[in-house]
């Protein structure tokens, strides 16, 4: 892949990409003043890529998801910034859609996935009442058609379609519901699927089916796909590139194998170190002492400082921008190289090559 | 030496007749003082049941709960009402945790003054601070003015900690603790628990779905795995881990998403004969998991439910193929 | 804190003092709903009025044959009934006593209400059982006629027995309202929290459940107050209860059989009364929405 040398937007190649994010900005209005919850995100998201969104409370993922659909609410503003989609060698300004335009782009262009939760349905209709009510709302007529797409889809996301169809919501199950939404997600054959939190408050085994859904989605289809998680194991196992998203801004991108293995920033070695695996011996964890940020009263400098073992004088008084740390990987940290020696010296996961619990049993009697 | 809370074929059926649910069935689980045992299993397993019967809050519809040896139905009022003091819980949910009407020094203070472990306001409020700081909410003195609102996640559920040791509790039932919190945060929550094992002698049973976490937190105890209800496995945690004896535990292990993209690639998660979970109100004769198990037997896992038995390493399982055939070979 | 050697009027001084911030950030967080803010004013003005105005304002009961139905002039700022006595004077002294019913009816029915029916949601069981079971038997009483024949056989001399029969009759809604919330709210982890903690029945009904029912507990109140508003105008307009005294809805009464509403001149004598009391009504109903905050914690915080 040929590298860009732009050194202000890390964009990996000049390989197509579908949706670009520059310098973006989301504020919420409250009775405090205005509340900065994305404060200068620039990204590329690539033809077919998954860019996993990793962050905790307070880091404004779920706004920036939100916030490129414009699904958000009336008192956030997005400004300034701009979100430009492609397709077939023309550029949209996402930001200056109106009303039809803008709900072509959503669902057609670009669909969210919401948690599997109830609300995500209205739970009064059956399945297809809202199938039907999303693909007439773009503009088709015909009704055997739209069936016809409907069943194809829940067949490829394993259900069974004839029940799902006529069933209400509550009659599916938490799996059942996200494999459902993620069926409608596809109706009108989107090029670029947001999911927020797909995998949350489901039970592992459910988990494991939604995570090989999206793999099968990802390696037949080649959708790009932005996934939104606090879940690192979510990105581990279907992200190509992994985002790290702390106070509002992207702290470290890159490959996913590199954020795992050599993170160059001490939010992202911090979140890796806190979280446990099945597989393998027995590992310390540490946590990240402190709290997540507060909006409304952030730190000077560089947000992540009063919690960070990596911080200096500078981090307190500048607030670092994204900087080139490896191949297509970037980080926002003054100290990024005293983060690489720290990971040289203790090496994440012990080895790369990590035992397999299960390898014994594996295979049956 | 007597184990502090044991359950002996413990049921807890909810509903009458045939909208009747056994959450929990027939199960046999003693805890030894300064243990750590962590229940896992997926939604609808019965482990916040069975937390909530080792706790007191239910009673059980047939079985008898022992803590310290008596059975806690037989015991006179002041027995009783010394059981329920040693035995706390600490909730999932930070956001209803915490009675949202109540600031944090009348949370921990009322139940010291009620039960006048103090004796004074000021006394109270002194007590409240050392315990503020026991579960590193420091400094204490800014915590106690504030509201529940005013608090992160990982701060209520501290709070929460905190007010379950005002009656000096033997016992710990934390019911997903840290599920709802940051996973940054997370790790610290577990230490400081480890850390109230050490210095206050408190054991815990400890309810999660994360098996990373049951883990990580039970390494040198034990871990319990259930299913629809019943124990299907259990064990020291390092022997479950790596060599899991039910096909249910191992097609969890297999299932868990990774934080690691290497393993993730090479996992291969094991396949189910079939997705559905069967219903509590309809569950499958013989061996609840026969339907999806890949080890099925016609004819021996769907007529008769399997007894735990040992196993190698420690801990037993409940499945009779993949343990004789272990035998066997 | 609670140091023995501070003095009775150092700890009487400090208590008043913390009440009065207790009452400043109280009015701070109405203010914040500012339409609620403005009834709360004008109730407070009415309440004002009704009470400190009779000192003031002496009720005019001298007959003037020459001043009836006068239009409003410089001396009758409303004008004169048709005994030729002053309207205002009358509007001013005729509140007392519609207020006092209202207040004894509504916090009459609101403390049956909320004691019971919390009581009765927590506990359960046979308790719940009977309770729901009166509860049902009284709403199904029709009101108004029962009302109408307990006063064609009682006396009304007192307005704390028609304040009081008001209440008796009129908490079975909001019980059945209040059960349903403790039935929810007895659900919740920190309920189950505080019966782990052993914190007993009493605690945990009035401490633990009814504080987060506050803000419904205070629509109702003022609800209850002007239903029972309109409950005691009604009995007074339809002649049910004797008339005495002059308050508001007296005044509708005599008005109204004295066919004031059809004459240009008198419209006043019928209107001012009603004026008064939707004014009354509506601030009362306007205010609730401020009365709301008051009982949420996040408008509490110190930060």
């Amino acid at each position: 892949m040929s590298q860009d040398r732009s050194q202000h937007r890390p964009m990996t190649s000049n390989t197509f990409s579908p949706l670009s994010l520059h310098n973006i900005h989301i504020a919420y209005a409250t009775r405090a003043g205005p509340v900065q919850a994305v404060r200068g995100v620039t990204l590329d998201l690539l033809a077919g890529e998954s860019l996993a969104l990793i962050g905790e409370s307070g880091s404004g993922k779920t706004t920036l998801g939100l916030g490129i659909v414009r699904l958000l609410a009336k008192t956030a503003r997005i400004e300034p910034g701009t979100i430009t989609y492609r397709r077939d060698g023309q550029e949209i300004d996402v930001l200056g859609l109106k009303p039809a335009a803008l709900r072509r782009f959503r669902w057609s262009e670009c669909a969210i996935v919401f948690q599997s939760a109830l609300n995500a349905f209205n739970p009064v209709l059956r399945i297809w009442d809202q199938v039907w009510d999303v693909a007439h709302a773009h503009g088709w007529k015909d009704d055997k058609a739209v069936r016809q797409r409907a069943l194809d889809l829940l067949r490829f996301v394993q259900l069974d379609p004839e029940r799902v169809i006529h069933a209400y919501p509550h009659e599916l199950s938490g799996g059942m519901r996200q494999r459902a939404l993620i069926a409608m997600a596809l109706l009108l054959d989107p090029q670029i699927l947001i999911l927020d939190e797909p995998t949350t408050a489901l039970d592992i085994l459910t988990q494991r089916t939604i995570i090989d859904l999206l793999r099968r989605l990802k390696e037949e289809q080649h959708f790009a796909m932005i996934f939104i998680s606090h879940d690192l194991a979510l990105a581990a196992e279907l992200a190509d590139r992994v985002a790290t998203i702390y106070a509002g801004k992207v702290v470290e991108i890159g490959p996913v194998h590199d954020i795992f293995y050599h993170p160059r920033h001490p939010y992202t070695l911090g979140l890796i170190r806190a979280v446990p695996t099945v597989s393998g011996d027995f590992e310390e964890l540490t946590s990240i002492p402190g709290s997540p940020p507060n909006l409304i009263n952030l730190p000077s400098g560089c947000k992540f400082h009063p919690r960070c073992p990596f911080a200096t004088g500078r981090c307190q008084e500048e607030e670092p921008e994204l900087e080139r740390a490896g191949l297509n990987h970037y980080t926002a940290c003054w100290n990024w190289p005293e983060v690489k020696r720290e990971v040289e010296i203790h090496p994440i996961h012990g080895k790369t090559q990590s035992t397999i619990a299960f390898s014994e049993t594996e295979g049956g009697p | 030496m007597t184990a502090l809370i044991e359950l002996c074929d413990v049921s807890r059926a909810f509903g009458e007749g045939q909208e009747s649910i056994t959450a929990v069935d027939s199960i046999s689980l003693a805890i030894e003082p300064g243990e750590i045992v962590c229940l896992v299993g997926e939604s609808g397993c019965g482990k916040s049941t069975t937390g909530r019967l080792v706790a007191g809050l239910l009673p059980p519809t047939s079985g008898y709960v022992l803590f310290r040896g008596q059975d806690i139905s037989q015991m006179d009022r002041a027995g009783y009402r010394r059981y329920r003091h040693a035995v706390q819980i600490v909730h999932q949910d930070p956001y209803s945790s915490l009675n949202p009407t109540q600031s944090v020094r009348q949370i921990i203070t009322t139940p010291l003054r009620r039960h006048k472990q103090v004796l004074s306001r000021s006394q109270a409020e002194r007590q409240a601070l050392e315990l503020l700081e026991v579960v590193d909410l420091t400094p204490a003195l800014d915590f106690l003015n504030k509201y529940p609102h005013e608090l992160s996640g990982g701060q209520r559920q501290r709070v929460s900690v905190a007010r379950a040791l005002t009656l000096n509790p033997a016992f710990i039932v934390a019911d997903e603790a840290v599920s709802m919190v940051d996973v940054s945060i997370r790790v610290s929550l577990l230490n400081m628990l480890a850390r109230l094992r050490n210095e206050f002698d408190v054991t815990f049973l400890f309810i999660t779905h994360d098996l990373a976490l049951a883990k990580y937190f039970a390494w040198e105890g034990r871990i319990v795995v259930m299913y629809l209800g019943r124990v299907i496995e259990e064990g020291p945690t390092p022997r479950v881990i790596r060599n899991p004896r039910h096909p249910y535990t191992q097609a969890l292990l297999s299932a868990v998403p990774e934080a690691d993209p290497e393993v993730a690639q090479r996992k291969h998660a094991i396949e189910l004969r079939s997705a559905n979970i069967p219903s509590l109100l309809d569950l499958p004769p013989g061996c609840t998991f026969h339907p999806r198990c890949p080890y099925f037997v016609p004819g021996q896992c769907d007529t008769a439910v399997p007894p735990l038995v040992s196993v190698v390493g420690g801990g037993s399982a409940a499945c009779p193929i993949i343990n004789q055939e272990r035998i066997r070979s | 804190m609670g140091n023995k050697a501070t003095s009775f009027p150092a700890r009487v001084w400090s208590r008043l003092a913390h009440l009065g911030r207790s009452v400043l950030v109280t009015l701070r967080i109405m203010a914040y709903n500012k339409v609620g803010f403005i009834g709360f004013l004008v109730v407070v003005a009415i309440l004002l009025v009704s009470y400190a105005g009779p000192t003031f304002v002496p009720l005019d009961t001298q007959t003037k044959i020459d001043q009836i139905y006068q239009p409003p002039s410089r001396e009758h700022l409303l004008g004169t009934d048709h005994q030729g006595r002053d309207i205002l004077s009358q509007v001013i002294n005729g509140g007392q006593e519609v207020i006092e019913v209202a207040v004894i009816a509504a916090v009459l029915s609101t403390l049956i209400a909320v004691g019971f029916g919390t009581l009765a949601g927590f506990v359960g069981g046979r308790i719940d059982s009977f309770t729901v079971t009166i509860t049902d038997i009284v709403l199904t009483i029709p009101q108004f006629p029962l009302l109408a024949v307990i006063a064609a056989l009682i006396r009304f001399d007192s307005l704390l027995f028609l304040g009081v029969l008001l209440g008796l009759l009129s908490w079975p809604a909001l019980l059945r309202a209040v059960r349903a919330q403790a039935l929810s709210l007895k659900e919740r982890d920190y309920v189950e929290a505080a019966r782990s903690l052993d914190l007993g029945t009493w605690h945990i009904v009035f401490r633990e459940i009814v504080p987060n029912m506050m803000p419904y507990i205070m629509i109702s109140f003022t609800l209850a107050l002007t239903g029972a508003i309109y409950q005691q105008v009604g009995l007074v307009l339809l002649g049910l209860v004797p008339i005495s005294g002059s308050n508001w809805g007296v005044m509708i009464n005599l008005a109204w059989v004295r066919g004031a509403i059809f004459f240009e001149d008198s419209i006043w004598y019928i209107m001012s009364p009603v004026v008064a009391i939707a004014l009354f009504q509506l601030a009362i109903v306007t205010m609730a929405r401020s009365l709301e905050q008051v009982f949420n914690p996040r408008l509490r915080s110190e930060t």
